[in-house]
């Protein structure tokens, strides 16, 4: 069935929104589940088989509760918050490629729009913040400022060098490239590229306030950070928007490192390939949150400025040096 | 513009934390003054959960108090009970029957592994690591039901008593007791290498949180807070009782007097309290557990009694005034973690919040024992 | 520099070190009771609420009412009342009622007790939205027991 442009459009932001609900619905329950294990205790459970009907009761609960809006708030502010973080998530998902074929816009830009996008996320956070008229918020909302700030240029550093090596901006092409097997992969590009995925994808830890960097939330100092005082569903945006922001992290990983909906072996479809390599990121995202203490702000601003961004520097100026000067001496010889 | 907006105009504004915040451990409260994240001034406000235990105890005879003493601190509540039974022992010229002794010593240093079990598991929450508060729970629950298969209850123990215990113990919890020190051994490198020596905690808690020895020594700081800071001081060595004199065991002591020195010390002390009970199991005499000659009625002669044990958390001391009655005339309880959280004001100036944190995790606050 | 560099390396070890730790146990199995699916039997010693104890083979309560209990309680939980039937030689019990809201489950009631005639029992499912559930009348529970 071919759809014309606008409404294969539609179809498709209106599934990415039914699977970024239900994405953050299950990833709670799978984080549960997870941090659970590794406690050495069960989680959810009551609730269906395996705890597997939890999200929706929760859902149910989110959604039948009042939408409280404390006295001193800016009213605008603080309902236009969980929207600033949800929406740019869901316009990052329009060039995320799913597969192929599955991909609602396949533009040229598709890695700088996603950037663009992510920078509004961090508005959301601070507005949020802002609005509540609680001080942990603002507290909290100005961490999670200097952070995104901080964690944004190795990010974007990595990222040039990766536009360096594939020549383009357009994700399906980026994946086009590493076609025919695991070692096409741009993780093994060259000896460098390893370090690479791991400056992303410790930036982009910090870029969705993911733990040891959950300084916004941090809720031993500041009970839960920028959504305080965020009841019912305006908690479950956030919420939401937060799900969707560490999918999105995952994606980008995958599909710039790892092969995205590329499949190894040749069998099964290729967005199933994409979606077991976001998982399987996500997984080590909550492996990770469920191992570590949290950083400092001066922690996370010394690794970033210290050690993140050096290092992608390092990384920019050899591969540089790979594609412009190899060429020419193996040329001249 | 709202109420934030415009306290903004002024250069510090004041943060409750608490009474009811996750970092203070139940009912502390404490003023901030920030500037910014910097703390400019803290204020702890106690009182809380003052139930007025030494007022209580001049209306109760001197075995009605026992259970009192169990609900200061209910994380080490046999150092507690121990510190009441000596000091009325004491009063009285009460022999202790040998048994009794290594049995009370070897509980409370169960319970005081317990203890320190749970203040790493809360303390690393207090940094944002989850997992570590299961894990210690894990264990601790052995020691709980080790202790509770020989005393009843597994948090406010009642179980010393004047002279003696409330009951012996029989060859399971001998047993019990070596297998658990077994498993903690097993498990403890795992906290290490979990924790200890995990970049973000080591960076959270090196040089944060100094304590000179001079400031403790101002502020009557004790126990671990105190040994952090490179004091070699411990009740159990420099005013030995009960049996510990006939005990080879360490008292970790470290210079630095960071957060980090104050980690090191409870861990390392762990350690130690497994040295202890196995020496006491293995040296634990036959023979009675209770004292034969201890009146039914107890009337101290009077005059006024002090007495101190170590407690996980520092120096518990108690004094006792009898007037020949058979209720105490006064009863003063110095509580240890009391002179611990009142350096937190002059030591917490300056420092940014989580820091700040940091150091009230470090100096392991049990507040219904501040408030008493 | 080569502070800088160690300090890298050890620190992302120590990261590695930390993650093995938390796989390993996740794959290990649970150690939690699935309460209320699973209880735990108490120990003998457990420390629940009082309860009186019974003559084995009559069924009738030990208690002599002496007062003794009652008496050595610090938070006054315990009121007990007997009667003393005209030609008999011991009191006997009419009422044992346990405030158990105030009770602090120390044990001074038990030692006190001469006859054995109360104990603790292992009873620890007490959990209620009222405060007057938590008053026994442990003269019926014991009739109760003994059916
Ligand atoms: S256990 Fe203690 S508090 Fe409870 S009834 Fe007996 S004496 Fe009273
Ligand atoms: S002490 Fe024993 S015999 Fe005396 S009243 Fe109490 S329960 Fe009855």
């Amino acid at each position: 069935m071919i759809l014309s442009e606008p409404w294969r459009l539609l179809v498709f932001v209106a599934g990415i929104i039914a699977f970024i609900a239900l994405n953050a619905a299950y990833l709670v329950w799978l984080e549960r589940k997870v941090a659970g294990h590794i406690q050495r205790r069960i989680g959810p459970k009551e609730v269906g088989p395996f705890g597997l009907l939890q999200p929706l009761a929760d859902g149910i609960k989110l959604m039948s509760k009042q939408l409280l809006v404390p006295k001193g708030v800016d009213p605008l502010l603080f309902k236009v918050a969980p929207l600033l973080v949800l929406v740019p998530a869901v316009m990052s998902f329009v060039t995320i490629p799913f597969s192929e074929k599955l991909v609602a816009r396949n533009i040229d830009i598709g890695l700088l729009m996603i950037f663009a996008f992510a920078s509004v996320n961090v508005m959301g956070l601070l507005l949020g913040g802002w609005g509540s008229n609680n001080k942990y918020a603002v507290i909290s909302a100005a961490r999670a400022v200097s952070q995104n700030v901080a964690y944004e240029i190795p990010m974007l550093i990595t990222v040039v060098t990766m536009i360096m090596l594939t020549h383009t901006m357009n994700l399906n092409e980026i994946v086009i490239q590493q076609a025919g097997g695991v070692w096409n992969w741009h993780i093994f590009a060259n000896p460098l590229m390893p370090i690479a995925f791991l400056i992303f994808f410790i930036c982009s830890l910090a870029e969705t306030n993911r733990a040891p960097f959950d300084l916004g939330e941090a809720e031993s100092e500041l009970i839960a950070g920028f959504h305080t005082e965020y009841s019912g569903m305006g908690f479950g945006v956030f919420f939401m928007g937060e799900y969707a922001n560490i999918i999105i992290g995952c994606g980008l990983a995958t599909i710039l490192f790892l092969g995205g909906w590329q499949c190894p072996f040749g069998i099964l479809p290729g967005w199933w390939w994409f979606l077991a390599k976001v998982y399987f990121l996500i997984f080590c995202v909550m492996w990770i949150r469920w191992t570590y203490p949290r950083t400092t702000l001066w922690g996370l601003l010394n690794l970033s400025w210290k050690i993140l961004i050096p290092f992608s520097l390092l990384i920019l100026l050899l591969t540089g040096a790979m594609i412009k000067v190899w060429p020419l001496i193996t040329g001249a010889s | 513009m709202n109420d934030l907006a415009r306290s903004q105009n002024q250069e510090t504004f004041v943060l409750n934390l608490g009474p009811q915040h996750p970092a203070t451990h139940g009912v502390l409260r404490v003023k901030l003054t920030m500037d910014g994240e910097y703390v400019v001034h803290a204020e702890p406000v106690l009182g809380y959960v003052h139930r007025m235990h030494e007022k209580m105890g001049e209306n109760r005879t001197w075995a009605q108090f026992m259970p009192n003493t169990a609900r200061l601190d209910y994380l080490g509540a046999l150092s507690y009970n121990h510190g009441y039974v000596k000091v009325v022992e004491q009063a009285m010229g009460i022999e202790v029957p040998e048994r009794a002794e290594y049995l009370r010593v070897i509980t409370v240093e169960l319970n005081r592994i317990a203890s320190h079990l749970l203040w790493y598991g809360a303390f690393v929450l207090d940094l944002g690591g989850f997992t570590p508060l299961l894990y210690a729970f894990d264990d601790r629950e052995h020691v709980l039901d080790l202790l509770e298969s020989v005393t009843g209850s597994r948090l406010t123990f009642c179980y010393f008593r004047f002279g003696g215990l409330y009951n012996d113990v029989d060859d399971n919890f001998v047993g019990g007791a070596r297998a658990f020190i077994k498993r903690l051994r097993r498990r403890l490198p795992d906290y290490h290498n979990l924790v200890t020596k995990n970049i973000i905690l080591i960076k959270r808690l090196k040089d944060v949180g100094v304590l000179s020895a001079e400031m403790c020594r101002k502020y009557g700081a004790t126990g671990p807070v105190l040994r952090g800071s490179g004091v070699d001081y411990d009740v159990r060595r420099n005013e030995p009782y009960s049996v510990y004199p006939e005990l080879d065991f360490e008292v970790p002591v470290y210079g630095e007097g960071d957060s980090m020195a104050r980690y090191m010390v409870r861990m390392d002390e762990i350690e130690q309290c497994m040295r202890i009970v196995e020496q006491a199991l293995d040296k634990l005499p036959e023979g009675p557990v209770v004292a034969e000659k201890v009146p039914k009625i107890l009337k101290p002669p009077p005059g006024d009694y002090y007495s101190a044990v170590e407690a996980a958390r520092g120096t518990f001391g108690i004094r006792i005034v009898s007037d020949g009655t058979n209720t105490p005339y006064r009863m003063k309880l110095r509580s240890p973690t009391f002179s611990n959280l009142s350096l937190f004001g002059e030591a917490s100036r300056g420092m940014l919040l989580p820091d700040a944190l940091a150091l009230m995790g470090s100096l392991d606050l049990v507040i219904p024992e501040i408030d008493r | 520099m080569s502070g800088y560099f160690k300090e890298l390396f050890g620190g992302t070890k120590s990261l590695a070190v930390g993650l093995g730790i938390t796989i390993k146990y996740m794959v290990k199995p649970v150690v939690t009771v699935q309460y209320p699916h699973e209880t735990l039997v108490m120990t003998p010693r457990f420390r629940g609420h009082i309860e009186l104890v019974g003559n084995e083979e009559t069924g009738a309560p030990n208690c002599v009412v002496c007062g003794m209990c009652q008496k050595a309680c610090p938070s006054n939980c315990i009121s007990l009342a007997g009667e003393k039937p005209e030609g008999a030689k011991k009191k006997i019990l009419t009422s044992y009622i346990l405030d158990f809201t105030k009770c602090s489950l120390c044990g001074l009631c038990v030692e006190s007790c001469k006859f054995e005639a109360i104990a603790f029992s292992r009873d620890y499912n007490l959990a209620g939205p009222r405060k007057d559930a938590y008053v026994f009348d442990l003269k019926k529970r014991l009739e109760e027991k003994s059916g």
